[in-house]
């Protein structure tokens, strides 16, 4: 009985207690939240730190995507590079759980604070890589998967990227 | 059987195997990279190290290499023990010290075995501060990519290229860790297999080029169990698709006929599927000549229309093909009738085909499978170039003339696997291979003993051999070929499993009476000789089968349009511009009114047709094919077809539906069909037994076509309609176009992709056999149709009409043709595969510098082919039939000349006519010689 009376006072206190704490809920949309930039919502394809498209089409991510709402397709551009020839994303099947950015190798996915994409068309949520590629690096500012690679691009040789010596002489016995 | 222990658990495993081998078996994973299970174990990687103690009492124990540890009664391992796990740890790090940051861009990636050992053995970072180790690469033609920074060094490349396959081309080079596997100069790669290097090599050193060209992983393919249809071999093929492209062929094991390897024909050649040749819709040839495109029901009503046969009135006949699946000839002939059926053969090759049917349905001999070939030690092969036209069975050949080396091996008491030591062991020991052909062969460099003759006189020592061995005399002969009979027959006769090869290749009909003969006088002295019979194409025997011998043959269906007697023509996926000279064609078809064409790709035939219907290629339909071995084998869609294409057999079950006929309303479905065929034809009988029907369900469910990896199901179409339709049933198979099912144990035939957890690369393919390198656990795909006759006395067929006279000595000025078969080139469809249309050449002409020199002409000139017109006696008038290049080739039997077969501009050819040679004025060269399209290295992927 005591027992009783007690949880009920201490319950009752703490909800006096919450009416002076400050709310957490905003007027959204008048009043925008703050969202870190590791928060996951739209996703955009980056740009490497010297402007060239990231993404390498090493399907990673559309392995790792649990809706399985990334379909993408690999070429091979004159340079050297792999590239996807299209990359889409079905956004309104996407559940942002950010797998696809945890697997990709080169930082070219990524989630943004934005999660602002209702549509009336449900097609519309069906995202093509123009509409998904950015100008910018996003979050990771510097890495650039080719200079770490051992593949030969355009303006990259073999032996030109990090850490790497240069290409061994096959008619050489030299050590 | 000896009883192991491996890490305290007691085994018992098969002996003569090693560690290894009796690990993988026993479903342990052991880390490997070098062991390869056709090729043995040579100890070069040292990655499968296990710790193996002399007694209970050992507690040190030594690390051991498991491939190179024969297994031994009470012999004690451990394999999860500190020791040989951080062995095989560290010999992974330091396998990636010199490793580049590849994987995403490699495409090897997600099927790499070099990733799959290292999540094995849990190493994870490189701890080596020093710089890695870089190459350039080369330049190895269209069909192989080179990455020479991702190599390892197992040695697998070159083990598999020059001692298994025999080439020359590709060798390590250089020192300790600056190893270089190459060529010792940039160029097309020359062995006919080296597409397996794809499969052989461990790391993504040596990929699929097309398929990089276009890359999907293989957890992104959907792939069917299919069968090649390249040649007349039947070689197990795993296609793969995505996005309704076919982007690459690998191997589908079948213990007994292509192993663990197929050749580049076979990998490469399947690409025409994705031809812009390819058909999607019908049409119909309109007023003005144009085809108009129509749905698919108004094309049928327009067919049911054609062979709507009234009293008397409109007479339909149909011609077949031996490159289309048993099921659609059966149903055309079917539709037809037995007696309007022409099975689609050349007026050359049908008699020769059906002789070879005949010859192995009567041989007493054993018709071997490519299994059963490796096991000959001794093989004499008259006529037939194998490389060229069952190149499989070439490959097959290497590895019997190594019988010699196990029987050498087996004294000493070497296993089998035992690689190394067994080649340094033999050297150029062999057992002996003879080949009697009309010239040089790409297995010259293993015969003891090669004979350049006219297909006549291949004949006649073979007849010569067949008497010798029955103990007759031969006196008759020219001493020298007699010397070459006696040779041949005592090393056939001292042999324990002699094997006999010939075929239809060189255009003889005696040549392959002479190879029965040989087989069966070995039968009446032997136990096991064995006799094979090559065929041109992947349904040539099962034609054969169907018709029987005596239907009709090109040449009289002719006749009867000619005279009127034909109004409607149906030709299943047959180009018959490919089965004879262009005239006699064009007048078939210009003398009957209705011409419906059945195929996948545009051709001539086509082009010539009033009606065309679009027929689903292999990859997107079922069917049975019989091989050369007389095995019936199922291939099924790997994708569904795409437009209105479908399947040969649907469009001529649904034109009889339509048209009410009795004999179809029991058929509903592929089964059906397949069943009805095979209580019609006794000879196809067995055709059921190729594989389980649609109802099969493995433990309950179907068989998937997709990983369960397989990503992007709801995007894939979402460019089209957001809303994803529901995946296509597939109600002919068992198989189902999903990533639901179980991929597990089921028959051979219905094995549509290999892996395994932990390992995602074609290694995983021990998992499905039931020992490594073994059977697959849920048996071999196939049925055998052709079983060994009983009786050892002299069919009708074996016996040779006469005795032949030796060849016609040589008319001057007369040359007669052979043929000569190119691997990439003589067949019809693997020539629409862009990566194989680069290595084709323009049509040529083989003779020898003696004859060039006669005829004024120099290699790479022009010659003209003409026929002498035998209407005018006296004075010799002529017909051009062609104007090829000249090609130099001294080995080509005096008399001879060797025309390349399906190269452009030999279409007019028949082999062993009698043409005259002269110089062409004015001859320029097709195409100039060169090296590599791609050389330059700016373009796309081919960086060096
Ligand atoms: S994981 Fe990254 S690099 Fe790979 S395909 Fe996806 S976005 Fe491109
Ligand atoms: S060979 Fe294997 S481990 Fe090496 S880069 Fe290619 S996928 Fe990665
Ligand atoms: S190229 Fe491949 S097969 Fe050859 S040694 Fe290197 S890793 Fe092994
Ligand atoms: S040998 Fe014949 S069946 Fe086998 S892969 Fe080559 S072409 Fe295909
Ligand atoms: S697999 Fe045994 S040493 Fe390579």
């Amino acid at each position: 009985m005591f027992k009783s009376l007690r949880s009920q006072l201490t319950t009752i206190w703490t909800i006096l207690q919450h009416s002076f704490t400050p709310a957490e809920t905003v007027q959204y949309p008048e009043e925008q939240p703050y969202l870190a930039p590791r928060y996951r919502g739209r996703i955009v394809l980056t740009r490497d730190p010297d402007g060239d498209e990231r993404c390498v089409a090493c399907n990673l991510c559309a392995a790792a995507c649990p809706p399985d709402c990334i379909a993408l397709q690999q070429g091979v551009r004159e340079d050297g590079r792999w590239y996807p020839e299209f990359f889409r994303i079905n956004f309104s099947r996407c559940i942002m759980c950010g797998m696809c950015e945890e697997a990709c190798p080169t930082n070219a996915i990524q989630l943004t604070p934005d999660f602002e994409m209702c549509e009336y068309e449900r097609q519309s949520m069906v995202y093509e890589k123009e509409h998904l590629l950015i100008s910018g690096t996003g979050k990771y500012h510097d890495y650039n998967f080719y200079r770490v690679s051992g593949l030969a691009i355009d303006g990259k040789d073999k032996g030109q990227g990090q850490n790497e010596a240069q290409p061994i002489d096959v008619k050489s016995l030299l050590p | 059987m000896p009883v192991i222990h491996i890490d305290g658990q007691e085994y018992e495993v098969e002996a003569g195997q090693n560690i290894l081998q009796a690990c993988l078996s026993l479903g342990l994973d052991l880390p490997y990279f070098c062991w390869h299970p056709a090729m043995g174990s040579i100890g070069a990687c040292r990655q499968c190290a296990v710790v193996q103690y002399l007694n209970p009492e050992d507690n040190r124990g030594r690390i051991v290499m498991g491939c190179m540890t024969p297994v031994m009664d009470g012999a004690i391992f451990s394999l999860n023990g500190d020791k040989a796990s951080e062995f095989r740890r560290t010999i992974v790090e330091s396998l990636m010290l010199n490793h580049p940051h590849d994987c995403p861009v490699c495409a090897e990636g997600g099927e790499c075995h070099l990733q799959d050992m290292t999540v094995m053995v849990g190493h994870r970072d490189r701890q080596y501060r020093g710089k890695k180790n870089t190459h350039r690469n080369q330049y190895l033609g269209p069909l192989i990519h080179h990455e020479m920074n991702r190599c390892i060094t197992c040695y697998r490349c070159t083990r598999f290229y020059n001692d298994y396959a025999g080439g020359t081309d590709l060798a390590a080079m250089a020192a300790h860790d600056h190893t270089y596997f190459g060529r010792h100069e940039e160029g097309v790669l020359q062995s006919e297999f080296a597409g397996n290097l794809v499969e052989v090599c461990p790391t993504g050193v040596f990929t699929d080029k097309s398929l990089m060209k276009g890359y999907t992983r293989k957890w992104d393919l959907q792939s069917a169990p299919s069968v090649c249809t390249g040649c007349a071999v039947g070689c197990n093929t795993l296609p793969g698709e995505r996005y309704g492209k076919l982007k690459r062929v690998h191997n589908r094991f079948n213990a007994e006929v292509n192993g663990y390897f197929l050749c580049d024909r076979g990998r490469f050649g399947a690409a025409f599927v994705n031809s812009e040749k390819s058909l999607e819709y019908p049409g119909l040839r309109g007023e003005d000549g144009r085809f108009n495109a129509l749905d698919h029901h108004s094309a049928l009503m327009h067919m049911v229309h054609a062979c709507h046969a009234e009293e008397g009135k409109n007479k339909v006949a149909g011609i077949g093909s031996p490159r289309a699946s048993v099921e659609a000839n059966y149903l055309l002939r079917l539709l037809v009738g037995a007696e309007n059926f022409a099975p689609g053969f050349s007026d050359r090759e049908q008699p020769l085909i059906e002789l070879a049917l005949a010859l192995q349905q009567d041989s007493p001999a054993l018709i071997p499978d490519i299994q059963t070939i490796e096991s000959a030690d001794a093989i004499l092969i008259l006529g037939e170039d194998l490389t060229n036209t069952a190149p499989r069975i070439a490959l097959a050949l290497r590895q019997s003339v190594r019988n010699k080396a196990y029987e050498l091996a087996a004294e000493l008491r070497l296993e089998a696997w035992q690689d190394a030591a067994i080649r340094n062991l033999a050297q150029d020991q062999r057992s002996p291979l003879f080949i009697a052909s009309v010239a040089d062969s790409r297995l010259d460099d293993i015969a003891e003993d090669r004979v350049a003759l006219a297909p006549d006189d291949i004949a006649r020592l073979g007849f010569a051999v067949a008497k010798l061995i029955g103990g007759e005399n031969i006196s008759e002969l020219e001493p020298e070929l007699q010397a070459r009979a006696q040779a041949i027959a005592t090393a056939l006769q001292n042999a324990q499993r002699p094997l006999i090869i010939s075929g239809t290749g060189c255009g003889n009909a005696a040549v392959m009476q002479a190879a029965a003969q040989i087989a069966q006088a070995l039968c009446q002295a032997h136990n096991r000789a064995m006799l094979a019979l090559a065929v041109p194409e992947a349904n040539s025997l099962g034609q054969a089968m169907l018709t029987g011998p005596g239907a009709q043959s090109l040449a009289q269906l002719s006749k009867r349009a000619a005279a009127g007697k034909l109004d409607t023509l149906i030709i299943l996926e047959n180009d018959l511009y490919r089965r004879g000279p262009k005239a006699s064609i064009d007048a078939l078809l210009a003398n009957v009114a209705n011409v419906i064409v059945l195929d996948t790709l545009d051709n001539a035939t086509l082009s010539a047709s009033s009606l065309a219907l679009p027929a689903a290629s292999f990859a997107e339909s079922e069917g049975t094919l019989v091989s050369m071995e007389g095995r019936a084998q199922r291939y099924y869609p790997v994708f569904v077809p795409r437009q209105e294409r479908r399947a040969s057999w649907i469009w001529l079950l649904a034109v009889m539906k339509e048209s009410e006929r009795e004999e179809v309303s029991e058929l509903h479905s592929f089964d059906d069909i397949t069943r009805a065929c095979a209580s019609d034809i006794p000879a196809l009988s067995g055709i059921t037994g190729a594989a389980p029907d649609a109802h099969f369900r493995n433990a309950g469910l179907k068989i998937p076509r997709q990983t369960h990896r397989y990503s992007g199901r709801t995007a894939m179409r979402a460019d089209v309609s957001v809303h994803e339709p529901k995946q296509p049933v597939d109600e002919e198979s068992p198989l189902a176009f999903s990533m639901e099912g179980l991929n597990r144990s089921q028959p051979g035939s219905l094995l549509p992709f290999v892996w395994a957890p932990g390992w995602n690369s074609n290694q995983s393919l021990h998992k499905f056999q039931s020992e490594v390198g073994g059977h697959l656990k849920g048996g071999t795909a196939g049925a055998r149709l052709l079983l060994p006759a009983t009786g050892t006395s002299a069919s009708t067929a074996t016996q040779p009409d006469a005795t032949l006279a030796p060849s016609a000595p040589q008319q001057p000025g007369q040359w007669q043709m052979v043929p000569r078969y190119k691997i990439f080139g003589s067949d019809e469809l693997s020539v629409h595969s862009p990566a194989i249309a680069e290595l084709v050449d323009p049509g040529f002409i083989e003779i020898s510098s003696d004859d060039a020199r006669a005829l004024g002409v120099n290699d790479g000139e022009g010659l003209v082919l003409n026929k002498p017109d035998n209407a005018s006696q006296g004075e010799l008038l002529t017909i051009a039939v062609a104007t090829l290049e000249v090609r130099l080739n001294d080995s080509i039997a005096v008399g001879c000349a060797g025309y390349s077969v399906g190269l452009a501009g030999t279409e007019d050819i028949i082999a062993a006519d009698k043409l005259v040679l002269s110089k062409a004025d004015n001859w320029k060269r097709h195409k100039p010689q060169i090296i590599g399209s791609d050389g330059g290295g700016s373009t796309g992927g081919d960086h060096v």
